[in-house]
């Protein structure tokens, strides 16, 4: 029971950020992910300061808004001050990240958060905290339902913003043209993935974030052109790295999240290599026939 | 309403990080032409349509259409980017590209409507590319994807289209293609604008001209504006094609001009 608990809360953060994340990859905006999952931090410990609880819907709200504000604070930079978007995203997120370790370190004897957890994440003590419902008979741990929940909010977000997603990844300028408002599009997106991170962060940890944010959306994108079937690869390969990479920490006796994403850097290869060897044969192909 | 018109530029002044890139520029444009944006590389075509189209702030002036502001007649304007500037390999199909013709913002959220889906249809067929509708955009030569950006904007059904180098990349058969289609509009009355990099060709495509270097040299009909004069001030000493212009003119006016050109007054009938 513990290890479905553990496996379906792995494999619903890694297809919330498979989605997100496919949509990311394509605005070219990867690093906003890595970006975004850092600036959260200092927002947390905030919320985490003022609230003084860790379940309180306040840090939501506190790293939402330190998303949000990395968000702004790139485009700004970038947009108005000119600055390389690269280094735009660079200088931001360290310096907010820097900001919130600070903050960490400062008020460790009050704060009940400790660094690794923020990094790494703990989803091997995701089965004991549980909430029960109808007078106890029937139980599920938080993570679980708050990452189900997660899930769900996505799917229908991806699904209805399909076409304003689709339209503002591939051209802006023309999706502007047409009246569009492709800032709103953009703050909403990254407020998706701002929730995401934060909802995300005690289960897998920042970094692991990044990498399911980023690995299996660029699985999906080595193996097909259609943007459907990519995004279904993405879900799947997410899936697949959860459930694999599991056994893959029960067998080794290792980090869970560190085994996901290894499996997930895995699959990568397997299609890096599998398109590779296609884009070969096409031209073989191409070559006997002429 | 053929002489309304349908495009004022006022005074405008924009730059790139303060540094100007058009100056002070000013022009008309009435409605029911096919009008050539010539200059150099970097005198600021491209950045003249973003304006137009409120992609950029200008630092003054302003820009009218059909005599209002933008937004308010947003629908009646179409926008053909540069080629290079999007990424043709995101995973999209011929025709999902094509479909973005038809959203706006309100329907952005919902299915599009069996029409719209007619409409896109319909521009696929104009330009050509029907058969590969299914194909992925990744998978379509330069010319090809120059003519799925045309059948995108063609399935906005707008009255003023602004193009950016629409004919970069295509063959000579296609480029006829394209042209005698954009010919096709512009007897129905409609405005079509195109950035064109190609002088020798100008003369003949074109029956309005506007010509660019940061400032505005003229615009105004072709006879009017192709002249060395304005050319050398556009193109600088660069230009030893000067001196084949006089050719170019005397070929085109000699000869009797396409005597349906007068007889066309009346046909606008939007
Ligand atoms: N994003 C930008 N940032 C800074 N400068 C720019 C930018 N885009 C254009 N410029 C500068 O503005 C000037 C005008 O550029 P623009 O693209 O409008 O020229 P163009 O006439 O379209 O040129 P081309 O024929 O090469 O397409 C150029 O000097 C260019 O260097
Ligand atoms: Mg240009």
């Amino acid at each position: 029971m513990e290890a479905i608990f553990i496996i379906a809360t792995g494999a619903l953060v890694a297809m919330t950020c498979a989605l997100l994340g496919s949509f990311l990859l394509l605005r070219k905006m990867a690093m906003l992910g890595d970006a975004i999952s850092h600036a959260v931090l200092p927002g947390i410990v905030l919320a985490f300061m003022i609230s003084g609880s860790r379940d309180n819907f306040s840090m939501l709200i506190g790293a939402s808004l330190a998303g949000l504000l990395v968000t702004l604070l790139i485009e700004l930079l970038h947009k108005k001050i000119h600055l390389q978007e690269d280094a735009s995203i660079g200088i931001s997120f360290t310096w907010l990240f820097a900001i919130g370790v600070i903050l960490i370190s400062a008020y460790t004897e009050q704060v009940d958060l400790d660094q690794d957890c923020v990094l790494y994440g703990e989803i091997a003590y995701v089965p004991f905290d549980l909430i029960y419902f109808s007078g106890g008979e029937l139980f599920f741990p938080r993570a679980t339902i708050i990452s189900g929940l997660l899930f769900l909010l996505t799917l229908g977000f991806v699904l209805v913003a399909y076409k304003g997603l689709k339209i503002t990844s591939f051209n802006s300028d023309y999706a502007k043209s047409l009246g569009i408002s492709t800032l709103a599009w953009h703050l909403v997106f990254m407020s998706m993935v701002s929730i995401t991170t934060v909802l995300s962060f005690e289960i897998v940890g920042a970094i692991l974030i990044v990498a399911l944010l980023v690995v299996p959306p660029a699985t999906a994108y080595l193996l097909t052109k259609r943007l459907k079937q990519m995004l279904l690869l993405a879900l799947i390969f997410a899936l697949l790295s959860a459930i694999g990479g599991y056994y893959l920490a029960v067998l080794l006796d290792a980090s869970i999240a560190g085994a996901m994403v290894s499996l997930a850097g895995f699959f990568f290869l397997l299609a890096l290599i599998f398109s590779r060897l296609r884009s070969r044969s096409l031209k073989v192909d191409a070559y006997l026939n002429e | 309403m053929e002489n309304q018109t349908a495009l004022e530029v006022h005074n405008l002044t924009a730059s790139y990080q303060r540094k100007p890139v058009l100056w002070e520029i000013d022009f008309k444009v009435p409605s029911g032409h096919l009008i050539g944006i010539l200059g150099p590389n970097g005198s600021g075509k491209t950045t003249l349509l973003r304006n137009i189209m409120n992609l950029m702030e200008a630092d003054s002036g302003y820009v009218k259409i059909f005599g209002k502001d933008l937004d308010e007649v947003r629908s009646r304007l179409s926008y053909v980017p540069q080629r290079e500037s999007v990424d043709w390999n995101f995973p999209a199909s011929v025709r999902e590209v094509v479909e973005m013709g038809r959203y706006r913002p309100g329907n952005l959220l919902r299915r599009l409507k069996s029409s719209d889906k007619q409409k896109v249809k319909a521009a696929l067929e104009k330009v050509g590319m029907l058969a590969y509708a299914d194909r992925q955009i990744s998978e379509l030569s330069g010319g090809q994807q120059q003519r799925v950006f045309i059948a995108r904007s063609l399935a906005q059904e707008a009255d003023i289209y602004l193009m950016d180098e629409p004919f970069v990349g295509v063959d000579a058969a296609t480029e006829e293609a394209i042209l005698s289609l954009l010919s096709g509009l512009r007897d129905e009355g409609k405005t079509v604008l195109i950035v064109h990099h190609d002088l020798q060709s100008a003369y003949q495509y074109f029956d309005w001209m506007i010509l660019l270097n940061t400032r505005l040299i003229a615009a105004g009909p072709k006879e009017e504006v192709f002249n060395s004069t304005y050319l050398r001030e556009a193109y600088g000493g660069k230009l030893n094609l000067l001196s084949k212009l006089g050719e170019i003119i005397a070929r085109e006016q000699f000869p009797l001009r396409e005597p349906d050109f007068k007889e066309k007054e009346g046909s606008g009938d939007e």
